[in-house]
């Protein structure tokens, strides 16, 4: 797919409510390979903000170096964009978000740029609790780099060029929720509209929205028996709900089914709507979410939908005590402090 | 008394006559962790009181307790500061290195030890004052917990009877050391009284140093480079700071974070106007304060040798996009291990090309207490107004010893943010291309993100962009791009910091030199001017260099650059800026790990000239 393909309805042409129509949000055309993962997780960013009227330029595309990180370019001509360095996104994005926090960013990665190079980051990323929505494009090999295997790369898979690998997966979910994270999603390429209502509660999430997103690699890496392969995405997923994430206003509006949804209301008085599928799951225990995540894998399944939420932990501006004001708006008298009080500050120094 | 202090009463009389006033260098031998801190303290602040120009430098192992550590204070009438290779006086604390120590006492030197310490047959040159440190302690009784801190302060109390240092000034510094908290002043003092009174009664002063009021210092302030630093920063209107722990940079942060909250915190909220984060490692330091620098806050990080060479891929990213941010690199010795926590100016030519591809990173080097509160503020004024990442190259003596100052001077201009667009301004331009060089001195504009306007947004990548920040790998983009930042570089010189340039009538011989060895340079300069020999000084305080540097060195005949590296990294630099005046410039490079000192710059300029220097 690429990113014009989920764009067939009529209703692109309709304005949102800021008057904005989906090619406000589109980006450059892709140069990524036909049928890339990577493409058809654009097409939903673009269809998730269109759809919840966030003014582009609010938003900044934050990447590193990869395929995956490539993939800012084609989203959000309007929105600033920073293609940064190899694994440092989440570095950058946390110096952004914390002097400006009227910022939305969102950050593409990699499983080579976040799971090997960039690991220490995203790990005190999530720690930190730095508001930002964190997509790891997940295709278990470095796709720029024509090939390896990365970090999340299944053991005993074999590649063309780089043989057989002899290592255990990192497995990015878990590594999220052992670091601390508040809100842990897996998805696969392949199911956009899940997708979509993930992107959509991520951004709404206050703090940061760890997305691990199977995407295959088309090239280098859509072999038969690789978990990280369409046909084993399609085959084995097992969604862990039908999720919806519900704006505010329509509260009212939602018919409710006792007994069958779960709703999880975030910060800013929107909720996540969880419709109970085959298991019995609740995303707000941080050990059933250990022990699902070991058990996928253990059983060779890819669980799919948000793994865990938890809004307790306050985002990084927020621990930081900064003013409401973005620290880029405050005055240069703000800023810099009398001259009286530097005369008297030096004193203690005599 | 014993026999040796008894043997030295014979010198005593003529010793009376030739008094030597407020000239020496004492230096205090203690083991690292014993908590002499405070009394050190307390001995540079009441000299400094008296009016009497010193310095203090702690000569550190890395190690947190057990290794031999030094404090030198040097307290000279003539205003020279400058580490001294020999001392004049030891306080013997450490039993480990005592003899070794009384080796760099001179003639006539003198030396105060704990009783029980036996004395070298070596030194019968030097006049030795036993003390019972045990046995005050034991008289006075102090809390068991502070017996190790409380056995500082008796060298504090009889070394100032004996040299004459004023005991109220000792209590004044003592009183600023506790911020007020009367009791900890009076355990101290109590010891302190005590051990002077015990000085006053059983020991005669055979020695020649005294110590007198002077009024030299008056007007001025003491501290460090980093705590200016910080101070400076936050006068610049600092918003974000992320680093790293690494000695000697550390203490700059560390200065941000204790001094913050009272400078600048919003006083209707209580909240903070500024971001502090200690990250994980350099790299994530520095990729914050470029993600920071590029939305629009005045960015800074600090660190040293090894942080900043984790930090060269985003330096040179920093350098391609054009993104403003400030990195304090506190110099010390490198690599890895062994001599970390001694001082070095070892990082010039690595800063000054960091980053791979094309670049030339700009460095503001402060040379005092003084340029390091002026860099401070100005390099974010230069870091915006050049959108360019800005290295303030410090070094351990200058970031972590105490040096005099005079008080800081204001900001005497505005705050210059730079060639900012804003939503009102993209209204009235029809186009807005980020690396476009509107202006012929070859800084575009930019925008920050969040700036509500449709015109606003761009996209930023490293090497490959046109002039619209669009992706390129168009040869003919790359080149107007390189071409357009190498104007810039140019444009840069013009806000740099023109160095001091000291001059001699009829001198046909020139200096260069940079940062903390500017008191040893100066002091040799002195000698070498009483041995007849006129020299021109020229002090860099940044490179790019300012025209005023090809000036001098083609004025003079031969110039020397000292430097405290062993390579003579500013030498190559300064051969690069005039090939054809290269033979004329001469090294003077070393770099043992302690401050530069007077008399290598003397030796080794007399060595090139003819002549010894007689220290
Ligand atoms: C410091 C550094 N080391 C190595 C590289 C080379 N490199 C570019 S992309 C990449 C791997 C990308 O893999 P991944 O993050 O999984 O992205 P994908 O291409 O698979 O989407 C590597 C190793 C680089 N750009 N920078
Ligand atoms: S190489 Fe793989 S990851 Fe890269 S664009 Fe092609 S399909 Fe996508
Ligand atoms: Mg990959």
């Amino acid at each position: 797919m690429d990113n014009k393909a989920g764009d067939k309805q009529v209703k692109t042409k309709i304005p949102n409510e800021i008057g904005l129509i989906k090619a406000d949000y589109r980006g450059r055309p892709s140069t990524l390979c036909q049928g890339c993962g990577h493409n058809s997780i654009s097409s939903q960013i673009v269809a998730a903000l269109y759809e919840l009227s966030i003014p582009p330029e609010q938003i900044i595309k934050m990447s590193g170096i990869g395929c995956s990180s490539k993939s800012p370019t084609y989203i959000l001509s309007r929105s600033f964009g920073f293609n940064s360095l190899h694994g440092r996104m989440p570095t950058v994005t946390t110096g952004a978000v914390m002097v400006n926090h009227s910022l939305k960013a969102i950050g593409i990665s990699g499983d080579g740029d976040t799971a090997s190079i960039g690991f220490s980051h995203f790990k005190n990323v999530v720690r930190r609790n730095v508001p930002m929505v964190y997509i790891i494009e997940n295709n278990g090999v470095y796709g720029l780099t024509k090939g390896q295997f990365s970090a999340t790369a299944d053991k005993g898979l074999e590649l063309k060029d780089a043989g057989v690998n002899p290592f255990m997966p990192i497995d990015i979910c878990m590594e999220a929720l052992i670091s601390g994270a508040g809100f842990v999603a897996r998805s696969f390429a392949g199911d956009p509209h899940q997708v979509k209502e993930l992107l959509k509660a991520a951004i709404h999430f206050q703090g940061t929205a760890v997305l691990d997103i199977v995407s295959p690699c088309v090239t280098f890496d859509n072999r038969e028996g690789s978990s990280k392969s369409y046909r084993w995405g399609r085959s084995r997923k097992e969604p862990l709900h039908d999720i919806t994430w519900v704006p505010k206003r329509e509260e009212i509006q939602i018919e409710l089914e006792p007994g069958e949804a779960l709703d999880v209301d975030m910060h800013d008085g929107s909720q996540i709507r969880f419709r109970k599928l085959a298991h019995d799951y609740d995303p707000t225990d941080r050990m059933s979410a250990l022990k699902l995540l070991e058990d996928s894998r253990n059983r060779g399944v890819l669980i799919t939908g948000l793994v865990y939420i938890n809004e307790e932990t306050p985002p990084l501006d927020e621990t930081e005590n900064l003013v409401d004001l973005p620290l880029t708006q405050l005055s240069d008298d703000a800023l810099r402090p009398s001259k009286e009080t530097l005369d008297a500050f030096i004193e203690r120094y005599r | 008394m014993n026999i040796k202090a008894a043997e030295n009463e014979v010198q005593a009389t003529d010793a009376a006559q030739k008094k030597i006033v407020n000239d020496f260098s004492m230096v205090i031998a203690t083991v690292n962790g014993s908590g002499s801190q405070t009394a050190n303290l307390a001995l540079i602040r009441a000299l400094f009181r008296m009016g009497i120009p010193v310095s203090g430098k702690n000569l550190f192992p890395s190690n947190i307790k057990g290794m031999p550590t030094y404090f030198t204070v040097r307290a000279n009438k003539d205003g020279f500061t400058a580490r001294r290779e020999k001392m004049e006086i030891l306080i013997g604390m450490n039993p480990e290195t005592f003899d070794e120590d009384l080796k760099d006492l001179v003639e006539g030197g003198v030396c105060f030890y704990p009783d029980q310490f036996e004395v070298p047959e070596t030194r019968d040159d030097v006049v030795f004052y036993p003390v019972p440190v045990k046995q005050i302690i034991k008289e006075q009784n102090p809390p068991r917990t502070l017996v190790n801190y409380m056995r500082n302060m008796v060298y504090v109390g009889v070394v100032s009877e004996m040299l004459g240092i004023e005991i109220g000034e000792i209590r004044e510094a003592l009183e600023t050391h506790f911020k007020g908290r009367e009791k900890s002043v009076e355990l101290n003092m109590q010891i302190v009284d005590a051990s002077a009174l015990w000085a006053r009664e059983n020991l005669f002063k055979v020695d020649k140093y005294v110590v007198e009021r002077d009024n030299q210092t008056e007007g001025m302030i003491m501290l460090d480079g980093n705590t200016a630093g910080a101070l400076g920063t936050i006068f610049g209107g600092i918003s974000f700071i992320a680093w790293y722990p690494i000695t000697p940079g550390s203490s700059l942060a560390e200065a941000l974070q204790s001094h913050l909250p009272r400078l600048r915190k919003d006083e209707e909220t209580g909240k903070q106007t500024y971001a502090i984060i200690q990250a994980e490692d350099e790299l994530a330091a520095i990729g914050m304060i470029v993600g920071a620098g590029w939305a629009g806050a005045r960015a800074m990080t600090s660190t040293s040798g090894p942080g900043l060479a984790l930090m060269a891929e985003f330096s040179g990213l920093a350098y391609y996009t054009e993104i403003p941010i400030v990195i304090w690199d506190v110099q010390r010795m490198g690599p890895s291990t062994g001599l970390p926590t001694r001082t070095s100016q070892g990082d010039i030519l690595f800063t000054r090309f960091l980053g791979h591809g094309d670049t030339q990173q700009i460095m503001l080097i402060p040379g005092n207490i003084e340029e390091c509160f002026e860099f401070g503020w100005r390099s974010f004024d230069i870091a915006e107004r050049l959108q360019a990442p800005i290295f303030v190259l410090s070094d351990l003596d200058l970031g972590m010893n105490l040096w005099m100052s005079k008080p800081f001077d204001y900001p005497d201009q505005p705050m210059d943010r730079g060639k900012v667009l804003t939503a009102e301004d993209l209204e009235k331009i029809e186009e807005f291309a980020r690396y476009r060089d509107v202006d012929g001195d070859g800084i575009p504009y930019r925008t920050l993100p969040g700036t509500d306007h449709p015109k606003a947004a761009y996209f930023l990548r490293g090497s490959g962009h046109d002039e619209k920040a669009f992706y390129s790998e168009r040869p003919e983009d790359y080149v107007a791009n390189l071409k357009r930042l190498a104007l810039k570089y140019e444009t840069a010189r013009e806000y740099m910091p023109k160095p001091v340039i000291e001059e001699t009538e009829g001198a046909t011989v020139g200096l260069i030199a940079y940062g903390s060895v500017d008191p040893a340079v100066k002091e040799a300069l002195s000698r070498l001017a009483t041995e007849g020999m006129k020299i021109d000084y020229l002090r860099l305080r940044a490179v790019p260099f300012t025209n005023d540097v090809q000036e001098f060195i083609r004025k003079h005949d031969r110039v020397y650059v000292v430097e405290m590296n062993t390579n003579g990294q500013m030498h190559m630099l300064l051969r690069l800026e005039v090939p054809d005046q290269a033979t004329k410039l001469i090294s003077l490079a070393h770099n043992d790990g302690l401050p530069m000192s007077a008399h290598w710059v003397t030796q080794a300029v007399l060595e090139l000239e003819g002549g010894n220097d007689g220290q």
